[in-house]
């Protein structure tokens, strides 16, 4: 259970598991309460960052509790939504730097670091940039490097097709299927979620209403409807591969 | 003011000295909203210096041709305490000068000192002051909000003549510069207090709890659990909070000292102030003066023999004039809010 | 408003010196014209000479820089009625009652107030921002205040953009309020302005958390000046105290 400070109650009861290494989508409506549960997965929001709510959350064998919260936070990466409140240093290099220097890294281990995870994205030409200075889709590859240089074990996602051209959400959903992680996906876009998830959960109301194969979530028309999700024209998912293929 | 103070206006020792209470205020300040600072983290106090920043770039009309724009310090204080307020506005100014050569170098303490502190604090503590004596819920900030902006603008214009008094460069009757300044500022000072009451409206409708003034007037929260089960909680700790008990006068008493012992400063200058009906020259500038035909014309009360009692009576009564005029308005303006909604 | 500030990205030797000796350089010439006296004219020909030949130096173009000189106007106009309402000994132009003191005032804010507009465009328009917090860090400014200006300068963009978007989006659905009806648009819009990057300013510090962000920013400057390149930096600073030292010997 979760209210943010102005009162509004976002979560009412949560309750899943995510096994290593699955690939899991958190699909759901506007304000169903799928970012206020990613923002308790590294203990930013709920009783431990001081907050309103109870629960109770366990990454890979560790309990989230105050005592651990650098640990967690270390394992569980989160990529926002917006890259622009995820690339809040002066250039791409400051930034990618940014949770690696928190960790302790100095000097070329640092830097290694920092050009390893730019790789990873295909934005190592783009060090010593200005955010500003870069297109949307490399802001949000940036943003996904910002988080990789911190070796998460669970890598968690908001919305991470929205807002890119088709191009650029192609060659996001390849980085994204080519990484070694847990991975967690809040998502509208359903096609994406086929592709890269195996497995859906289905929130609605601040509470999960449905858990299971992607594929037999999307093809539920009732399901579907009662939750306000909607596949894109003519998208049948039962003819298209997914990632068991 | 709601330009940039160049460099060269003001004397070196002026320069240096507004440069060393600047250079205090800003530690002092770092000291009490280390705290704040810590628990909300800087990028806060950043976006809300970037926010000012790109609000100063709107103008306003003011009359007889001329704009004005938000100086935003009595507005910064009461949305993230003064304190933080204080280091906002500092580091818009130091921006504004290093990165768009706007306001001199030599001259960022004296802007500091008017723009980021006198603004701030005069704006704030009236703020805090009102709020003692209006009714206890979140909605009362918006009236109290404006009458401290009001008044902190041509509080700030006294200090800019005060401080000419002391460092100008060149000797003008005191009384004209400062019915001038105070008169035109008091125009500047209506919009400033409208930009700031809706600014506040629009912040209060949505999102209450950011209101660093009205924190303490905060209701509690109600949870409602998976089963439907209700229950009532506080709100988290306000950062920061002031505690309560400080009383009406401290907010009054901190406006008044400004304003009546800038104006003493003014009055104690060789030139002095000429106290006669509104027949002096300095016409340009007088005419668009709101006040230059009051009894306060020139800043000096009639009838009162000793130029620099006067001087610093009328910039108090200016003052308190200002704050009625303001509770007025500001009364006006929740009356026709709620009848709008 | 660009986050880039007044910065021409060009390459030159100017843009070359690091930030700190600038920023150094900057307040030591200001502080020489600031207390040069008035009437010594000669000495205001001499740091308009220096500035002159570190503008070029830098390869700033002409009206980069008197486009920039612009912000001065309003100091203009005060400067322009000096003359007119100072008091003392008055002089007699072309028939206008003038005074002495109003006239030599007039120049004084108008010559040294240009020249330090100048000189700090010279450092802004050869220094990137990111350069410019470096070198405040290196001259020792709290690390808090640091924080607070990179984010400031970061976001100024973003904020500006945002702003941007909401008067295009007034303005398209045919906004035509009076005076009053127009300045309480704006503000309401202001209202949401401040929400809006209040709340960006709630997830960048969710962000900085969840990439182990404990209270401290990491140090952005890498490494200090040498010593030839404060001395570069240092010339016409240095040149400026000694015609101010010039000056007021002169004068007295």
């Amino acid at each position: 259970m979760f209210a943010y400070p102005d009162g509004r109650q976002a979560l009412f009861g949560v309750d899943f598991t995510v096994e290593r290494g699955e690939r899991v989508a958190l699909l759901g409506p506007n304000g169903a309460g799928k970012t206020t549960l990613v923002l308790h997965l590294n203990g930013i929001l709920g009783s431990v960052a001081g907050g309103t709510g109870s629960g109770r959350v366990q990454i890979g064998g560790t309990g989230l509790h105050r005592e651990h919260l650098g640990e967690i936070r270390r394992k569980v990466g989160l990529v926002f939504q917006d890259p622009d409140d995820q690339l809040f240093m002066p250039t791409v290099r400051d930034d990618v730097a940014f949770g690696p220097a928190n960790l302790g890294l100095r000097a070329s281990e640092l830097d290694d670091r920092v050009h390893e995870a730019l790789v990873q994205v295909g934005m190592q030409d783009h060090a010593d940039l200005a955010p500003h200075h870069l297109s949307f889709g490399q802001r949000r590859r940036v943003a996904v490097a910002t988080v990789l240089a911190m070796r998460p074990e669970v890598l968690v996602l908001d919305e991470p097709s929205s807002n890119l051209d088709p191009a650029a959400r192609r060659e996001l959903a390849d980085i994204l299927a080519g990484l070694d992680v847990t991975l967690l996906m809040i998502t509208h876009d359903l096609p994406y979620a086929l592709q890269l998830c195996e497995r859906s959960l289905l929130m609605n109301g601040g509470r999960i209403v449905a858990d299971g194969k992607t594929r037999d979530l999307l093809a539920d028309a009732d399901l579907m409807s009662a939750n306000r999700l909607e596949l894109p024209y003519a998208f049948n998912p039962l003819s298209v591969p997914g990632p068991e293929h | 003011m709601g330009v940039h103070v160049p460099d060269g206006f003001f004397n070196a020792p002026t320069s240096v000295a507004t440069g060393l209470i600047a250079a205090g205020a800003v530690g002092f300040s770092l000291q009490r909203a280390n705290r704040e600072l810590r628990e909300t983290g800087p990028a806060l106090a950043g976006l809300t210096a970037a926010f000012v920043f790109a609000v100063q770039m709107v103008n306003f009309p003011v009359g007889a041709g001329t704009s004005g724009h938000l100086l935003g310090g009595a507005l910064a204080a009461a949305l993230v305490g003064p304190w933080t307020a204080v280091l906002v506005m500092s580091t818009v100014l130091l921006v504004q000068g290093l990165l768009f050569a706007d306001g001199g170098l030599t001259a960022l303490g004296t802007n500091i000192t008017l723009m980021g502190l006198v603004t701030v604090l005069v704006g704030y503590f009236l703020t805090r002051a009102l709020l003692k004596v209006m009714p206890r819920r979140v909605g009362s900030v918006v009236p109290a909000a404006t009458v401290g902006a009001l008044v902190s603008v041509p509080v700030a214009a006294l200090a800019f003549t005060g401080l000419y008094s002391i460092g100008g460069a060149v000797d003008i009757p005191l009384a004209k510069l400062a019915t001038a300044m105070v008169g035109w500022h008091i125009l500047v000072g209506i919009g400033e207090a409208v930009i700031t009451a809706t600014v506040l409206s629009a912040v209060v409708a949505t999102r209450p709890d950011l209101v660093y003034a009205a924190r303490h007037l905060q209701q509690d929260l109600v949870l409602v659990d998976a089963d439907g089960n209700s229950s009532t909680v506080s709100p988290d700790r306000p950062i920061g909070a002031q505690p309560a008990g400080r009383s009406l006068g401290v907010g009054i008493a901190v406006t008044l000292v400004v304003a009546g012992g800038l104006s003493l400063f003014a009055s104690a200058h060789p030139d002095g102030l000429e106290f006669v009906g509104g027949k002096l020259g300095f016409d340009g500038a007088a005419k668009d003066s709101a006040v230059a035909g009051s009894p306060l014309a020139d800043y000096g009360v009639h009838g009162i023999g000793n130029t620099q009692v006067s001087g610093a009576l009328a910039g108090i009564i200016g003052v308190l004039v200002t704050i009625v005029v303001g509770l007025a308005i500001a009364k006006l303006a929740s009356l026709r809010a709620s009848k709008a909604s | 408003m660009s986050g880039d500030g007044l910065l021409v990205a060009v390459e030159s030797p100017v843009h070359r010196i690091p930030a700190q000796v600038k920023l150094v350089a900057l307040f030591i010439f200001v502080l020489a014209v600031v207390s040069t006296p008035a009437a010594v004219f000669w000495a205001f020909g001499g740091y308009a000479v220096m500035l002159l030949a570190a503008l070029v130096t830098a390869k700033l173009p002409a009206p980069v820089v008197s486009r920039r000189l612009a912000v001065e106007t309003p100091f203009l106009v005060f400067a322009l009625l000096l003359p007119f309402v100072a008091t003392g000994p008055q002089v007699s132009v072309f028939g206008l009652q003038l005074s002495q003191s109003g006239v030599l005032g007039a120049w004084n804010v108008l010559a040294k107030g240009t020249l330090g507009v100048i000189a700090a465009i010279l450092l802004s328009a050869t220094t990137a921002p990111r350069e410019l917090l470096a070198g405040l860090e290196r001259l020792r400014l709290p690390a808090t205040l640091v924080a607070i200006l990179s984010f400031m300068v970061r976001y100024l963009s973003v904020v500006s953009d945002d702003l941007h978007r909401m008067r295009v989006a007034r303005e398209s659905r045919g906004y035509l309020g009076g005076r009053a009806g127009q300045l309480k648009a704006v503000a309401g819009g202001v209202g949401v302005l401040f929400v809006r990057s209040f709340e960006r300013g709630e997830r960048i510090h969710l962000a900085m958390q969840s990439r182990a962000y404990t209270g401290r920013m990491p140090q952005l400057s890498t490494h200090g000046a040498s010593q030839s390149q404060w001395l570069v930096g240092l010339a016409i600073p240095l040149a400026a105290i000694l015609i101010a030292i010039a000056a007021r010997v002169v004068g007295l």
